[in-house]
């Protein structure tokens, strides 16, 4: 015989003042099995849960119902309390009178009304409880960081750092990502290089990291705690364990002219390369693209210089298959493609460049050795344009509606750095607005204009136009002051939006993570839990969940691995027990529920049944693998014959609440 | 059709923990009104609603039943609702092949941020059943006319 | 074609390829014809039928048959091919444990019709120039061999075995068929039409389960009626709405696995056309998912087993037809 608790919370006058909280928790009383229904003003206060404490122990109580606020708020509240008194804490259901109830509806008479039948469904419902124990799954101490640039470093250097191992996924033949590539960084002005590649290298020389560079994720399977996911290492044609990374392949490849991806394509590299000197690890890379060896079979110079004979033109793409507890996503951004600009000849014209390319223009390390020349005839430009927003904030199908953050700093460090060491360069910057929230951001901006003279002109680009003398000119409109301007440029600077990294995608599908329709990763809570994917176990680190500057990514970075650390410490997870569980004496074995399950939690095992004639028979049967299990319900409607059902949410259950709000 | 002023319909709305359930919320939180005569039956997600809820509550004198689940995309088991979105299509067409309403029975996609769609989509359901009068038919439907 | 059927289950039994032989036996009146399964060629000489009347589907019967000792001979007809394709599909029957001889399909006929004429006593039929002669207790009569035709075989979509050992007879070809033609006759009437029709028909249920245990598709160990934790167990209804229920949720579970092969009707005691509910169902699968033929094939995904994220949302059914 069922004893049930009904305990009705006021909360306040949340829920008191427009629900006759005395006749609900009166009507309940009456319900079959009710033994006890009381109200209470703050049924979550320390005092309201001795109460329901106090009753479960002294009524013996076999199972409760608490009339109050979302489950979503205090489900777990009051499941703790009751366990507190030895109560299996699935044995207690939330009827919703707050937010669904007292707070939308005005009049007392009806609300109370319909809080009595929410009551009644939750007491119909808990009639069918059952105690359910979670159970445990045991933690891989073992992390993967998906990319290799500021925030997957950051991630796997302080997952390293609390003693788990980490490896590093990176898709390209380097670590460091975007920021190798950048030149200063604001608000410091410190070299990018200076501060990254330290960080790359320990990350080389941390015993406890392995970095996978030239390879991909190509599949996850399991959960929380126990991934086992699938990585291609590429062939990159070279014997990773041999090289050297002395560099003499690259100097007599006779393949010159191949486009250098880090320096966006400003200057060439040969066919086997290393993508820059700090290239960690500094390996060469052959582009099968481009091999004159791979692609004709004549050639094999790289091979013939080689002193340890690394080269190996058979590598094929190899798969490695490895186990994790956590894994964390920095997969980063790209800025967007600026085909479809065309008013602003990005097409037409060499020196019309994305601000990265300016980036790689200026660096010592870039194309002209520091020095920044126009890519068209290698001459200093006396004046240059910067357009800002550049595909970010658009309403248009070009651009992204988002604003990407970052360019409105790395702007007025650009002009800034351009001032200071050509004086006599004149510097427009267009805008919309200059946003510049952060730590010493807007001091920063206000010396680019006040001590640098940099010329700020809110307004929209309109046309830019290639001119025969090679200058080019910009057109645009100046809204302060109200006046159309022509400026003569010698170079033009585009903020390009940044988008998250294409790999992103298919990658979320096989993570089963969420993302929002601009392709970013979407985190468990856009407040509380910023770094916490929804799907357990997964978590985000960098650009990859949102436009970020480098301090802002590093946090969040590390704030991702401090989750990450802090699944791996346990050395076992608390599963939910709500998951699906199939009845083998009606199970058909007719596949169907494994079809819908998205987790893969459903296999099928050939089982030895006793037939009512006393003879055996072999009838394949489903079963679900509670720690996979997720509890979405998708199965339980699969099944024809009903023998799926969930816990916690079962046929019955369901059927009772309806039954009860339909009376 | 008969207009019965007294006619208080009695709804059924099943929401998905994740996407609706927290949009009913919202609108609590934000006090957006819609009537008493909705009803919310929490599910893990929209693809737990098996059809026999929803024949069971018209069974047991519902006037009308609609789903809530996360917009396709946003599933948070990924791909719950895509299943949902076929199997209710096919049983609210077979109920509307049976000659039920077809107002009676509803599916919408209200994400954790739309509390005001959630108040206004149950505010808009609840006319269009009270407008349609008690569920007779799916009762009637085996009852030979005198 | 009897004589070639019987012959080679004879051989199949003699040289030990299998040891039972499901195909069909008269009942108490010729045209009265159950599925049997016959284990001696003495039994098969003597009972053995294959005629205008052997419509039954017997792959439901292989589920359990299958599961037996030893191999058993199957005849199946076209429309039997599909449903015993099905049941491979959802790995309901022991393929390995069936020898299957594709036989081929109708029309067959219907008894029904012949007595809806008002002819009764009947002592045999035989179809001379597609006219019937019928021999009757009161003499000879005749009607159209098309206005005697089973139901479903009248709609029929296929002459074509998709799954077979060995064939007596000609394979044919997957028709052009004109069955959706009442489905959507019915969606071309207003609501209130169509509810009328449907009260009229689901009114007739006597909840016999006729066609439960005919279908071919509900195979379940236990069937969810029939399962007191379900929630909607009912054996006879205890309230009107129960045949609704049923008969709704009937075709909701056979949803994307239904070949059409139209057993349901045939045994309907009282002639309702249930199968009109699992074509409706099939032919909105064709429409909003893409042709679908349950049973064609034994490794594509069941229509509500799959999605598309392009799919079109149920309000589509206000969209569609009249209200």
């Amino acid at each position: 015989m069922q004893r049930i608790g009904v305990f009705v919370c006021h909360c306040g006058t949340n829920i008191a003042a427009t629900v006759d909280v005395k006749a609900v928790a009166e009507a309940l009383g009456h319900e079959p099995g009710v033994v006890i229904s009381q109200d209470y003003q703050y049924m979550c206060s320390e005092s309201g849960q001795n109460l329901v404490k106090d009753a479960i122990k002294e009524h013996n109580l076999t199972g409760i119902v608490i009339c109050s606020c979302s489950p979503r708020m205090h489900e777990n509240t009051f499941r703790k309390a009751a366990a507190s008194v030895g109560l299996n804490p699935y044995l207690v259901e939330i009827a919703n009178i707050r937010e669904q109830c007292s707070w939308i509806h005005k009049e007392i008479a009806t609300a109370t009304e319909k809080a009595i039948i929410l009551g009644k469904a939750a007491v119909a419902k808990v009639h069918l409880n059952a105690p359910l124990t979670a159970g445990e799954s045991p933690v891989v101490k073992r992390a993967l960081v998906i990319g290799g640039g500021i925030a997957g470093i950051q991630t796997a250097l302080d997952i390293a750092e609390a003693g788990f191992d980490v490896d590093i996924v990176e898709k390209e033949p380097t670590i460091g990502g975007k920021m190798a590539q950048i030149d200063k960084t604001f608000p410091t002005l410190d070299c990018a290089a200076c501060i990254l590649t330290p960080k790359m290298v320990e990350c080389s020389q941390n015993e406890k990291i392995h970095i996978h560079s030239f390879s991909e994720v190509s599949d996850v399977k399991g959960f929380v705690g126990n991934f086992t996911v699938t990585i291609k290492k590429k062939a990159r044609f070279v014997d990773e364990t041999k090289c050297t990374g002395c560099g003499l392949c690259t100097e007599k490849c006779p393949m010159k002219k191949v486009p250098n991806e880090f320096n966006m394509g400003l200057d060439n590299r040969t066919a086997i390369y290393i993508p820059f000197a700090q290239a960690v690890p500094k390996v060469a890379t052959i582009d099968p693209n481009h091999c004159m060896m791979l692609k004709t079979g004549k050639c094999g110079v790289c091979s013939k210089v080689c002193s340890v004979g690394a080269i190996d033109y058979k590598q094929q793409d190899q798969f490695i298959e490895e186990k994790y507890g956590a894994i964390v996503v920095a997969t980063g951004f790209n800025p967007i493609k600026l085909d479809k600009y065309d008013e602003f000849a990005y097409n037409q014209c060499a020196d019309v460049v994305t601000s990265l390319e300016l980036e790689r223009l200026m660096n010592a390390a870039g194309p002209n050795g520091g020095t920044l020349l126009r890519p068209s005839d290698k001459t200093h430009p006396h004046k240059i344009v910067f357009v800002q927003c550049v595909g970010s904030r658009c309403d248009d199908s070009k651009g992204k509606p988002y604003c990407s953050k970052i360019c409105c700093m790395y702007t007025a460090k650009h002009a800034m750095l351009i001032r200071e060491k050509y004086p006599d360069t004149e510097v427009y910057v267009f805008y919309i607005d200059v946003r510049t929230p952060g730590k010493n951001f807007d001091e920063f901006y206000r010396r680019a204009v006040e001590q640098y003279n940099v010329h700020y002109i809110k307004g929209m680009v309109g046309k830019v136009t290639p001119k025969s003398d090679g200058k080019i000119d910009v057109q645009a409109s100046d809204l302060l002051s109200n006046e159309q301007l022509h400026i003569d440029a010698d170079l033009v600077v585009l903020a390009a939006a940044i988008e998250p990294d294409k790999t992103a995608r298919p990658l979320a599908t096989m993570l089963t993570t969420q993302m929002d329709t601009n392709d970013f990763f979407t985190e468990a809570h856009p407040k509380l839990r910023p770094v916490e994917s929804a799907t357990a176990g997964i978590f985000l680190s960098g650009a990859c969940q949102g436009p970020k500057d480098i301090p802002e990514t590093v946090a969040q970075g590390s704030a991702a691995a401090a989750k990450a650390i802090g699944l791996l410490c346990k050395n076992s997870i608390t599963c939910n027990p709500c998951v699906a569980h199939s009845d083998e004496l009606m199970c058909n074995g007719c596949s169907s529920c494994e079809k819908v399950c998205p987790y893969g939690a459903i296999t099928y095992i050939d089982k030895e049944f006793r037939m009512p004639d006393r003879t055996t028979a072999i009838r394949r049967v489903a079963s679900v693998n509670p720690a996979v299990c997720q509890g979405c319900g998708a199965c339980t409607v699969a099944c024809p014959s009903g023998a799926m059902d969930l816990n916690g949410f079962s046929n019955s259950q369901i059927m009772a609440e309806v039954d009860a709000i339909c009376k | 059709m008969q207009v019965n002023n007294n006619f208080e319909p009695v709804i059924v709305a099943f929401c998905c923990n994740w996407c609706s359930y927290a949009g009913a919320d919202l609108s609590g939180t934000n006090r957006l009104n819609y009537p008493t005569n909705v009803k919310i039956i929490r599910v893990p997600c929209s693809c737990r609603v098996n059809p026999m809820f929803i024949l069971r509550a018209f069974q047991k004198g519902a006037d009308g039943v609609i789903i809530c689940g996360c917009h396709p995309g946003d599933c948070h088991y990924t791909s719950g609702n895509y299943f949902t979105r076929r199997r209710i299509t096919l049983l609210y067409s077979m109920l509307d092949f049976l000659g039920i309403e077809r107002n009676r029975t509803r599916l919408e996609w209200v994400s954790a941020a739309e509390g005001a769609k959630f108040a206004a989509t149950m505010q808009q359901f609840t006319e269009d059943v009270r407008k349609l009068g008690p569920n007779r038919r799916l009762e009637d439907l085996r009852c030979r006319k005198q | 074609m009897q004589e070639a059927m019987i012959k080679r289950a004879k051989e199949l039994l003699a040289d030990g390829t299998v040891n039972r032989v499901i195909g069909w036996k008269k009942g108490e009146f010729f045209y009265d014809i159950t599925p049997a399964v016959f284990e001696t060629a003495e039994e098969i000489d003597a009972d053995f039928v294959f005629d205008d009347f052997t419509s039954a589907n017997v792959s439901k019967y292989l589920v359990k048959e299958s599961k037996k000792e030893g191999k058993i001979l199957a005849f199946l007809k076209p429309c039997d091919t599909y449903s015993f394709n099905q049941l491979i599909k959802e790995h309901r029957v022991v393929r390995e444990n069936v020898y299957i001889i594709g036989v081929p399909g109708g029309p067959k006929l219907d008894i029904e019709k012949i007595k809806a004429k008002g002819i009764t006593g009947v002592l045999g039929v035989k179809n001379e120039n597609f006219t019937l002669k019928i021999d009757t207790l009161y003499g000879e009569e005749t009607m159209p061999f098309y206005e005697a035709i089973c139901g479903k075989c009248a709609d029929c979509k296929s002459k074509k075995h998709v799954i077979y050992d060995e064939l007596i007879g000609e394979d044919g070809d997957v028709l052009d068929s004109n069955r959706f033609d009442m489905v959507e006759k019915l969606e071309n009437m207003t609501a209130q039409e169509r509810f009328e029709f449907w009260r009229e028909q689901l009114s007739k249920c006597i909840r016999c389960n006729a066609c439960r245990n005919v279908c071919p598709a509900c195979t379940c160990e236990k069937c969810v009626f029939d399962n007191p934790n379900s929630g909607v167990e009912n054996k006879a209804a205890s309230d009107s709405f129960e045949e609704n229920m049923f008969h709704i949720i009937r075709a909701f579970h056979v949803a994307g696995r239904c070949t059409d092969c139209g057993e349901c009707s045939r045994v309907c005691p009282q002639n309702i056309p249930l199968h009109l509910l699992n074509r409706k169902f099939i032919k909105d699968i064709n429409a909003l998912y893409g042709e679908y033929q349950a049973g064609a094939d034994t490794t594509s995904r069941a229509p509500l087993n799959t999605y598309d994220t392009e799919d079109c949302e149920p309000s589509i059914v206000h969209e569609r037809g009249v209200e």
